[in-house]
């Protein structure tokens, strides 16, 4: 479904990425781990248009989409949910979500998805005409995958999306993401959580400064001596 | 009594006159970032066009807006798309500045080529008639500028919230790479909104044209006053705009009279400079959460 070939990119002269390569396929869970600063953000990025590859390609669903700018991916039915939630503070968490509804595929559909994305977060549906900025942590990170859903995505991307919450909340998200992938919805997840997310994910890849080093499935990454070390502190 | 309020209908009066200039000014610095120093001159073209088809037509200057506020729409779109975006990467945002600055300068020569340094008188059509309000001596052409000032306000409001369109331009303002990821072509949203704050004050101009004459240099004077206006109403805020222009045009009246006509502009500078150094953020602003750095 979605296939990253050897892909180099950065930012101005610095290269970040260097040869990566992964793949994704319909309806699985897959999860990039890596440390902080391993370029797993830049690599999401790179897939969602708001980073060009300088070399390699990218193709999704048999389509070439190395090129494309952001709001073209959307489009073609691959959402990012943006580590730090990214909202639009000044607008209700009603405008935000509407806005992830933006895109072609999703506008007809807008008020249909907003009923169903509610029932799966019925503590938004209070919080509605509320400014995002008031929200606290966990109902922002809640509003941001939301709006990511809004979109009607064929691959949902999460970058860091436990990143600062407190524990409940944590395992809220990853019951959130679970119930999304049992929709039938693609999740590619990226995460400094490695147990949590090796626990959700069919399979895993890590990243390291910039560089692919180990793939598996993700119940074999979880025994693996390196990751145990590396990761998970064991 | 009847002379004080005969000038504060004055000064709301020409607050109105500002305030149609001024919206269009704040709604490209709120959205784009950019102040657009080539208001003015945006002002003077429209004014321009609207001598030109009204005479050559024979037709009402107001009608003349019809043809006016889109040729400015475009005028401000190209502006955008051939001028500002292909700098907006550019480190140095004053890089922008100078263009816009430029351009003010370029057009101001272009019209002094064109129609020379003598002024253009728009036909009045019945607008600087003067009706009675109560005890208080008002033109109709300021009547009709001031309303459609507040309509303006409430259409861009309205826009602004209800549409879909008018979302992807708030939230593209609010967080630009965000709104990438919604879809939202941002390149296409800043061509959109500089082109509309463009068309606001090409409309103004047609209501403006049949009142004042028009001269290459009319431009400068008031956009330095929609300027303070859009200070004063907090950078960015349409309302903000439209209550600051009230204020200013009020200020205006009042110290032309009982200051001196010669101070009005000293006065008027002065409470910018005061605003600027004890509330930045305007007397209706808010704090401004957003950035065009798309990181
Ligand atoms: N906008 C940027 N410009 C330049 N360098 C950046 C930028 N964003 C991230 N980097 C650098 O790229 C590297 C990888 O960052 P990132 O992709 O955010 O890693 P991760 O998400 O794994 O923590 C880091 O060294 C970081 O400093
Ligand atoms: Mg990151």
């Amino acid at each position: 479904m979605l296939e990253v070939k050897n892909v180099d990119a950065g930012y101005g002269s610095t290269v970040i990425l260097q040869d990566i390569s992964l793949h994704v396929e319909p309806g699985e869970v897959v999860t990039i781990v890596g440390a902080n600063g391993a370029g797993k953000t830049t690599l999401l990025r790179t897939i969602s248009g708001l980073v060009k590859p300088r070399t390699g390609a990218i193709t999704f669903e048999g389509k070439d989409i190395t090129k494309l700018e952001a709001h073209d991916t959307v489009d073609r039915g691959i959402t990012l949910i943006p580590e730090g939630r990214q909202l639009f503070p000044d607008m209700t968490v009603r405008d935000n979500l509407l806005m992830g509804a933006y895109c072609r595929h999703a506008r007809d559909y807008q008020d249909d998805t907003l009923h169903e994305v509610l029932e799966l977060f019925p503590r938004l549906r209070e919080r509605l005409d509320q400014h995002a900025s008031s929200l606290s942590g966990g109902e922002q990170q809640m509003v941001a995958i939301a709006r990511g859903m809004m979109a009607r995505p064929k691959i949902l991307m999460f970058d860091e999306p436990s990143l600062g919450l407190a524990p409940i909340i944590v395992s809220q998200v990853f019951e959130v993401i679970a119930q999304v992938a049992a929709t039938g919805t693609t999740v590619l997840i990226v995460e400094q959580n490695v147990f949590h997310t090796l626990k959700a994910a069919d399979r895993g890849y890590v990243l390291e400064n910039g560089r692919m080093v180990l793939t598996d499935d993700a119940d074999a990454l979880l025994q693996n001596d390196h990751v145990r070390q590396a990761y998970l502190g064991i | 009594m009847d002379t004080f309020l005969q000038i504060v209908a004055n000064g709301l009066m020409l607050g109105g006159l500002f305030a149609i200039v001024a919206v269009g000014l704040t709604l490209i610095f709120g959205i784009v970032k950019v102040i657009n120093f080539a208001h003015g001159e945006f002002l003077m073209v429209g004014m321009y066009l609207t001598f030109l088809l009204s005479t050559g037509l024979d037709v009402h200057p107001y009608l003349t807006a019809a043809a006016v506020a889109p040729a400015l729409f475009v005028l401000g779109a190209l502006t955008q798309r051939l001028l500002i975006q292909p700098l907006m990467s550019a480190r140095d945002e004053h890089v922008q500045i100078f263009a816009t600055v430029g351009l003010s300068t370029a057009l101001m020569n272009l019209a002094l080529l064109v129609f020379g340094a003598d002024i253009a008188n728009t036909p009045a059509h019945g607008v600087r008639s003067q009706v009675m309000l109560g005890e208080v001596r008002i033109l109709t052409g300021q009547l009709w500028v001031f309303g459609a000032a507040i309509l303006l306000v409430i259409a861009l409001q309205l826009f602004m919230k209800k549409t879909r369109t008018g979302r992807a331009i708030r939230a593209t303002a609010q967080n630009r790479a965000a709104a990438r990821l919604m879809g939202i072509n941002d390149k296409f949203i800043y061509v959109l909104t500089f082109g509309l704050g463009a068309a606001c004050v090409g409309l103004g101009s047609s209501l403006i044209a049949p009142l004042y004459p028009t001269s290459p240099t009319i431009g400068t004077y008031f956009v330095l006053i929609a300027f303070v206006c859009v200070v004063l109403g907090g950078l960015g805020s349409i309302p903000g705009a439209f209550f600051g222009a009230l204020v200013i045009g009020l200020v205006d009246a009042l110290s032309g009279f009982y200051i001196g006509s010669d101070l009005r502009e000293a006065v008027v500078f002065t409470i910018f400079l005061l605003i600027l150094i004890l509330k930045p953020s305007g007397l209706f602003g808010t704090r401004m959460t957003q950035s065009h750095v798309s990181p």
